[in-house]
């Protein structure tokens, strides 16, 4: 008998126990509506601490969002992807995590990443241009700032298994935009993370565009949290506006992933106030109206609100936070405006482990180039800028 | 160039009903680059499409729409956010043709804008021509002159099989040599364009590192040494006569680009170039390369690109007296 004549012969053929789906997918669906504390009775419940710590994080990363705003201006930065109205995502992330823990930011968390700890110059450097990571990953426990979309978050799913084969229970946090839950390597990120159990948590910043193209040309589906439970993975979504919220439902992710429970997907509702990067032009792509509508839902006015209304902020404690946002501004601004040290040798230092003989090779022409340049320099008697000095060589080289 | 290439997009999207332009922002924002400007309100947002943000979904939604008898002409935003694509073009683009027989061509057109120079973080100015043209089944052009940009692009969307269209993003803004009043007729792919005629060596380039080639050989006349330059234009296929007369006749030859030197596009170029004018060499063929690294940083970037100097001193060893003078006698 054939494989046909017995498909045709028995015509409703029973399932094998592994086509039966494997877990009740209501528990896996996220709410109709974004999770909200601040507003609600919810807020009562929160810890009055925890939502101070954030308030004055809110502060300090709106201004950093415009400080580093201000440097693209100034030329001191190439390119800066402002995370403005969303700095209840990028503040909670960055805070939710234990020491231990990983953070897998994408090109626009610049801020997650210092809200974790990183040193603000270090965590420029990319867009500043003198390197591509300003940091060891190692230290902070902070990934490269990822500019090819999506592509870190089957890393971070790697990380998060590997710690775990090891026995320690590190936890990974990767953050994508709404754009980026499209590419392959979002789905192939989170089928790991489910299959493995890995404990990952997934963020996702919907803050409304990729660019130009709006979240209804991304997707058709009912949300991006909704995208958890094909994987089987529990979808959350929040209001990203509300940092309350965010950190509650991230904690929550946090935890579980900690303690074996695998992975979680997080869609923060949320908007992005000013241009894709300076370099873009929004208004070709949005109405103001739009902006307009949720600047009146601005992360830092619904927590201060909140906070003061619970008797819990004073008008000294803003003026508190506002003062250590500027005052980190300013050191920011002053460090930045510092020129970076260059070495242009450093282009052969860091590609290989050991150089190879194609690079020593090039190493020394480029060596010769600036020393001529910098031999015809003085001669030409003008000012030597120290650019070109011999620096120490990193690495060893191959034989 | 960019109007230029726009120009052609609109052209032949108005030529042909089957021309159907797909990508990332290419819509009402007109793409990073504004190549796409206009297209979504003259041609609706069917014929010019933004796509979700998928490289491979891109092109293999591409392939299937070429299956139906379009031509999609997919914009890459930039160089390095391409290789997500690489699947569907090294396993499907290039190979339809082939594994049908003839039956399934497909007429797609990569637009990747490429290369550095602009001050670009990272990610956004690789030069990966090696990649493509080491795939069979693809054709791989790079305009260096505003009517190029327009004429190749043209040819690029009319022919029948895959082309990848490397874009100079440095070369975006550069003007003269066009008027969108008059666009030059269709360039043919394959046929190199001599620049500049000269008799000392040849100057062998594409794309961006064209304009420095041509500086280059306004330099040497300093030097008394006459530049042949010769612009590729097409790499793949590769314009064997119009280089092969050039370095017959000056004896001399450098490749000149941006891309990595080390199993780079100039290696094929060279070999080629040796193997056919061997007897006809005054000296081994030069390649003045980025170097084999990874693109650097906007700040150290130009250190790495192949400039004029670079160029001018590979020029200089191409006399090679000395070491000829013992090679000659023990011949
Ligand atoms: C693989 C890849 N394709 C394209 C790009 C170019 N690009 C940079 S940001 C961006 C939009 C990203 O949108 P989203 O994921 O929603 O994040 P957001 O910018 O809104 O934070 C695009 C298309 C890229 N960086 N990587």
């Amino acid at each position: 008998m054939t494989v046909l004549q017995q498909t045709a012969a028995s015509r409703r053929p029973v399932p094998p126990p592994a086509w039966r789906p494997r877990t009740d997918p209501a528990p896996l669906l996220p709410d109709q509506e974004p999770f909200r504390v601040l507003g609600t009775p919810a807020a009562r419940d929160a810890d009055p601490a925890l939502l101070k710590r954030l308030y004055a994080a809110l502060v300090l990363g709106r201004r950093y969002n415009t400080q580093a705003t201000a440097l693209t201006r100034q030329g001191r930065l190439a390119v800066y992807p402002s995370s403005t109205g969303q700095e209840a995502c990028e503040v909670a992330a960055g805070q939710v995590l234990a020491e231990r823990d990983w953070l897998f930011p994408s090109y626009r968390d610049t801020l997650a990443a210092v809200s974790r700890g990183l040193d603000p110059v270090r965590a420029l450097t990319l867009l500043r241009g003198d390197w591509h990571t300003g940091y060891d990953p190692r230290e902070h426990r902070v990934a490269p700032l990822s500019t090819p979309l999506a592509t870190q978050l089957p890393h971070a799913v790697g990380l998060a298994h590997a710690a775990r084969l090891k026995g320690d229970d590190v936890v990974a946090l990767a953050m994508v935009g709404d754009g980026g839950t499209s590419e392959g390597d979002f789905h192939e990120a989170l089928n790991f993370a489910a299959v493995w159990r890995a404990p990952v948590v997934f963020l996702v910043q919907n803050n409304g565009f990729a660019i130009s193209v709006p979240l209804a040309k991304q997707t058709a589906a009912p949300s991006l949290a909704h995208k958890g439970v094909g994987y089987g993975i529990p979808g959350r979504l929040v209001d990203g506006n509300d940092a309350a919220a965010v950190h509650t439902v991230l904690d929550e992710a946090v935890r579980r992933a900690r303690s074996g429970g695998g992975p979680t997907l997080v869609e923060a509702v949320t908007y992005r106030m000013e241009a894709h990067t300076n370099a873009d032009d929004a208004t070709r792509y949005r109405e103001a109206d739009e902006v307009e509508t949720w600047r009146g839902h601005d992360p830092i006015a619904l927590l201060e609100r909140e906070l003061r209304e619970a008797g819990q902020l004073g008008d000294a404690d803003v003026a508190a936070a506002r003062e250590a946002a500027e005052e980190m501004a300013a050191g920011l601004r002053a460090r930045m405006n510092e020129e970076p040290v260059t070495d242009p040798m450093d282009l052969f230092a860091h590609v290989y482990a050991r150089r190879t003989s194609q690079l020593r090779e090039q190493a020394e022409q480029l060596r010769a180039e600036l020393d001529a340049a910098e031999e015809t320099e003085r001669t030409d008697g003008t000012e030597q800028t120290g650019q070109t000095e011999q620096t120490e060589q990193t690495g060893e080289d191959h034989r | 160039m960019a109007q230029a290439l726009n120009r052609a997009l609109r052209d032949a999207m108005a030529a042909d009903a089957a021309v159907h332009v797909l990508g990332e922002d290419v819509g009402p924002l007109g793409g990073v680059f504004r190549i796409t400007d206009g297209l979504a309100a003259e041609f609706g947002d069917d014929r010019c499409a933004d796509t979700p943000l998928a490289e491979a979904g891109i092109l293999g939604t591409a392939v299937g729409m070429a299956m139906y008898g379009l031509r999609p002409v997919v914009e890459m935003q930039f160089d390095a956010f391409a290789y997500p694509a690489f699947e569907q073009l090294l396993s499907h683009v290039a190979k339809m043709r082939n594994r049908t027989r003839g039956a399934m061509p497909l007429p797609i057109t990569v637009r990747v804008p490429y290369g550095g120079g602009i001050g670009g973080v990272e990610h956004h100015s690789d030069s990966s021509e090696a990649y493509y043209m080491a795939t069979p089944g693809l054709h791989v052009v790079t305009p260096s002159t505003v009517a190029d940009a327009y004429g190749l692009l043209r040819a690029a969307i009319a022919s029948d099989d895959p082309v990848v269209f490397l874009e100079p993003k440095r070369l975006y803004w550069s003007k003269a040599d066009w008027s969108p009043e008059s666009p030059e007729t269709v360039a043919p792919i394959g046929r190199a364009a001599v620049r500049r005629t000269g008799r000392s060596a040849t100057l062998i380039s594409y794309g961006p590192s064209v304009p420095v080639c041509l500086e280059a050989a306004d330099a040497a006349r300093e030097e008394g040494w006459e530049l042949e330059v010769v612009d590729l234009r097409s790499l793949v296929p590769f314009d064997d006569e119009t280089v092969t007369a050039s370095v017959r006749r000056t004896g001399r030859a450098v490749v000149v680009h941006e891309a990595t030197g080390f199993a780079g596009p100039g290696a094929e170029i060279a070999a080629r170039v040796t193997e056919r004018c061997f007897h006809h060499l005054e000296a081994p063929v030069l390649r003045v390369t980025g170097f084999d690294i990874p693109y650097p940083p906007p700040m150290l970037e130009k250190h790495h690109l192949p400039g004029v100097d670079r160029v001018l001193d590979a020029v200089a060893r191409l006399q090679w007296e000395a070491d000829l003078t013992g090679r000659e006698g023990a011949r």
